[in-house]
């Protein structure tokens, strides 16, 4: 009835402890030509936190989780995921090694439903040959039973069930934004990152959603990193909260601290009129 | 029946009881289907005898007994329905709460019965019961079926329905002879005990709790189910609140005394996918749902290509023409069948199909008036479609219409063993098997409703027609009198009036005055397609209903209603002589209908007393102003000239007959 998705199924345990150090980012310089993306950023994140990154528009937020995530190589710096250093790295790399994300602007298959959608996020686990899996037969069909049921695990987790077979062009906008973090969650992450998850939605959407993004921490106990710009939904959520400007760090720690720094008030967060 | 003890061999009389048979007769059959993770699961009679036998006493170590009352809340889930036969089991009795009902409801509810444990479905439920746990005494547990969420929760008083079982399990594990003491306590039951409180939904102040004996419950049950002939091989969906009467009578009660199987959907939202896959033999639905399936398919039949359409519209008509009564096998010509069996292969069947209606051998709705068009819609295309009249009192069932004895406008004859009487007021009063024992202690209201020779008032007024079927007109408080004496039924005219597609609201009056008169909403979306389709500009509804085109297709309207009015002898006097359009919506934000869309009668006799006058003094138009409030909370005022428009009454029928003879 409601075996929903047990941690333990998870991907292969990597040893290091909740609290433990995941991601390390060192010393991370980018730039396009002349222009300075991010410079000189070191954070890191620890196994099973939320961890935010704020900061204004233009402050190299997106930049750092393409660089996470080995779309964009840094021109200085390392990067230490899962105890194993890094400095140039391809998507597909970090998405094998359990680096998930959801984007700014929906990046789904709109003509494809949102099982469809979601089994792609499965994709890179597939075992099974592109031919097995074209005949559907012997592994790869017991394959794809196996992670359709994962899928299906998702699906309820997400409660869409009643658009498992709709394709996703047709559903709203706070629907896509669900079925994509989906398709992370599919690929079973050790770091799930997302880029503004509420963006664009109203509020009872963004409730759902940070329902949600607290369900995937506690529950699969999945590492978050997220970038947004609502401040009552970042510290609410995120255990330790980033801030950049310019591509410089300006503030790191608790909620807290952050609200109190006076630097990231002056850039960001500006003054209180109580 | 029991097969051991001194009851053996004696029909049930307790839902445990047929629970107890039906994993004996049907141990292998399929009683239960849920949709879980994209998959039906389905439990058979024994499998779901084990599930039930294994809460149960598990509820029974955690020492409920006779008499405790058991709140149980949430969607319709294959658990929550086990908690039902698991609760009677022990003579408890279980107290069904609507599942969206607010804290404050629930609790009131929770309160009023005294529940001393309830069995939610998930941590919504768990939360809400959590917010108000402290001013309930009596409650000491919650049980829950969905553990998401709720793994950090305070456990002390707070159990998984699984742990129940298994609490359970261990105490028959541990005592050999549990399993039989349970089953022989249930035997034993004469069914004299409370079966269940049902609450009802409380639409005029606080809900009250209608208390249901046992073996009262199983006669109307087994009665009904003998009526509708249902057996082990019909299937449900019970999509309905679990709360409900109708609910819990027509899939829990008819469901354990028939043994039919019934499918519980994935979700609230999935329930017409489920509806397709599951394919019930048996389906219940309030009009409105009707309405809105009937307008999804003609939106749907707009966009599809000409040729499709002209396929459709063309055996349409032939399934109006003959549709119904090939359905109630009366004779039809021989062309006639063909055409409908073509369009049967071409249309119908497709649609039915894509409804989930295709298996289905009966169909219920109720609630309130369904329009004969709508009523012979559904039925043309072959679906068994019916209707009955219930209350929560009788334990559903009043009366129902037979198979082949439809008329569309009455709600068919009392029900096996019901007796059914008008008072000298018009009340329909009514005496069942079902029929409760008194609200949950609420003397006063119990009084009330008994008649001194203990028949049921149901508040409705009704007649009995040429054919002897039962026809409700309206609330009983409602009807009145015209200064001439004839019956002023206002909800029945309304009625007659809303079952146009271009009529939105309408408000009678009449009663105490010398003739009856109307005030209409058009439907601006169905008015506004017309306009565009004839090249009508406008430019707001005020401007729409003041159009003389828009007054001469009400005037028709009005004329039709009136030529129905005129065949039936008791309301042939109270023709419709004068009516108006209003110039605005009528709108529940201000005041004028309550949040169910039902229209404020007083509020709207004061509100626009101006125009009633109008209505009555013979001019031909008034200037009003209104004062509107819009959706934010802003107030404006509209001010209009409302035309008035004078009827013809025709001849009542009698009258009629004799001039063409």
């Amino acid at each position: 009835m409601n075996q929903h998705i047990d941690p333990g199924t998870l991907r292969a345990d990597d040893g290091i402890e909740r609290g433990g150090m995941l991601l390390h980012v060192d010393n991370i310089s980018l730039s396009f030509g002349g222009v300075k993306a991010i410079t000189d950023v070191s954070f890191d994140v620890k196994k099973g936190e939320i961890r935010a990154i704020i900061g204004p528009n233009g402050a190299g937020k997106t930049s750092m989780l393409n660089v996470i995530n080995g779309f964009y190589h840094p021109q200085e710096g390392t990067i230490t995921f899962r105890g194993e250093k890094r400095r140039r790295m391809r998507p597909h790399r970090a998405a094998s090694q359990g680096i998930a994300r959801t984007f700014q602007n929906i990046a789904l298959f709109k003509g494809m439903t949102t099982l469809d959608n979601i089994m792609t996020g499965r994709m890179t686990l597939m075992k099974s040959s592109m031919l097995s899996q074209a005949m559907w037969w012997g592994p790869a069909h017991r394959e794809e039973i196996a992670h359709r049921e994962t899928v299906e695990k998702i699906i309820d987790f997400l409660e869409i069930e009643h658009i498992r077979k709709t394709p996703v062009g047709r559903l709203p906008y706070g629907l896509q934004k669900r079925v994509e973090l989906g398709r992370a969650l599919a690929a079973d992450p050790a770091l799930l990152l997302l880029d503004e998850p509420m963006a664009g939605m109203n509020l009872e959407e963004k409730e759902d959603m940070s329902r949600f993004v607290l369900d995937v921490n506690q529950q699969f106990g999945t590492t978050i990193a997220l970038i947004e710009h609502d401040m009552g939904v970042v510290m609410d959520l995120s255990d330790r909260v980033v801030v950049l400007d310019y591509g410089r760090k300006i503030g790191d720690g608790t909620p807290d601290e952050v609200r109190n720094n006076q630097a990231v008030i002056d850039a960001y967060l500006g003054v209180s009129h109580e | 029946m029991p097969s051991t003890g001194s009851n053996a061999g004696r029909e049930p009389v307790t839902f445990p009881q047929y629970l107890l048979l039906n994993a004996k007769r049907f141990a292998n059959r399929t009683a239960t289907r849920h949709k879980d993770l994209g998959i039906w699961q389905s439990w058979t009679w024994k499998q779901q005898y084990e599930e039930i036998r294994a809460f149960s006493v598990g509820l029974q170590e955690m020492g409920v007994g006779e008499g405790d009352k058991i709140a149980i809340a949430g969607t319709n889930r294959p658990r929550l329905y086990w908690t039902f036969c698991a609760v009677q089991a022990l003579k408890a009795i279980p107290v069904p709460v609507y599942a969206d009902a607010v804290a404050e409801e629930m609790a009131y509810v929770l309160n009023h019965a005294g529940v001393r444990l309830a069995v939610v479905q998930d941590q919504e439920q768990v939360d809400k019961i959590l917010s108000f746990s402290d001013e309930i005494s009596s409650l000491k547990d919650i049980i829950y079926d969905e553990p998401r969420g709720l793994r950090d929760y305070d456990h002390t008083h707070l159990k998984s329905f699984a742990d129940v079982q298994d609490i359970g399990k261990a105490a028959m594990e541990a005592d050999a002879g549990r399993v039989q003491a349970w089953e022989d306590a249930i035997n034993a039951s004469d069914g004299e005990e409370v079966s269940v409180f049902l609450y009802t939904s409380g639409t005029t102040g606080r809900s009250k709790g209608v208390v249901l004996k046992a073996h009262t419950s199983v006669k109307a049950a087994c009665d009904t189910a003998g009526f509708d002939n249902l057996t082990e091989n019909d299937n449900v969906l019970a999509y309905l609140p679990l709360a409900w009467a109708g609910d819990h009578y027509l899939n829990y009660a008819q469901g354990y005394v028939s043994a039919l199987c019934m499918a519980c959907p994935e979700s609230p939202e999935t329930v017409a996918h489920d509806l397709r896959e599951i394919g019930p033999t048996f389906y219940f639905a309030p009009p409105r749902v009707f309405e809105q399936l009937l307008t999804s398919v003609m939106i749907r039949m707009e966009d599809a290509g000409a040729i499709k359409k002209r396929i459709f519209h063309h055996f349409l008509g032939v399934a109006k023409k003959h549709g119904e009564a090939i359905l109630e096998g009366r004779s039809v010509p021989l062309g006639a069948r063909l055409s409908y069996w073509l369009g049967d292969k071409l249309v119908f069947g497709p649609l039915k199909n894509t409804l989930g209606f295709s298996n289905i051998r009966t169909a219920y709705t109720a609630g309130e008036a369904i329009g004969p068009d709508l009523f012979s819609f559904f039925r043309a295309l072959g679906i068994n479609l019916k209707q009955l009249y219930g209350q929560t009192e009788a334990f559903l069932y009043v009366t129902a219409q037979k198979d082949g004895e439809i008329h569309p406008e009455t709600v068919g004859k009392a029900v096996p063993d019901v007796e059914i009487r008008i008072s000298d007021e018009g009340e329909v009063l009514f005496k069942s098997p079902g029929m409760f024992v008194e609200y949950y202690a609420d003397e006063q209201k119990t009084k009330e409703t008994f008649t001194e020779d203990g028949f049921i008032k149901t508040g409705d007024a009704g007649i009995f027609d040429a054919h002897g079927d039962l026809k409700i007109i309206d609330r009983a408080k409602d009807v009145g009198k015209l200064k001439n004496g004839s019956l002023f039924a206002p909800k029945y005219i309304e009625n007659k009036l809303k079952f146009f597609p271009n009529v939105k609201e309408a408000v009678a009056f009449g009663d105490q005055r010398d003739m009856c008169t109307v005030m209409m909403n058009i439907d601006l979306a169905a008015v506004g397609n017309w306009a565009e389709r004839n090249n009508i500009s406008y430019a707001s509804y005020q401007e729409l209903a003041g159009l003389p085109e828009v007054y001469e297709m009400m005037r028709e309207h009005v004329d039709q209603v009136n030529r129905d009015l005129a065949g039936e002898e008791l309301m042939a006097g109270s023709q419709i002589t004068r009516f108006l359009v209003l110039h605005k919506e009528l709108d529940a934000d201000d005041g004028e209908l309550t949040r169910t869309q039902k229209v404020r009668r007083s509020f709207i006799a004061d509100r626009y007393a101006p125009l009633i006058e109008a209505l009555y003094d013979g001019s031909s138009e008034k200037f009003v102003e209104t004062e509107v409030t819009f959706e934010d909370g802003r107030k404006g005022s509209i001010s209009a000239t409302v035309k008035i428009m004078d009827m013809e009454t025709q001849p009542a029928a009698g009258a009629r007959q004799e001039a063409a003879e």
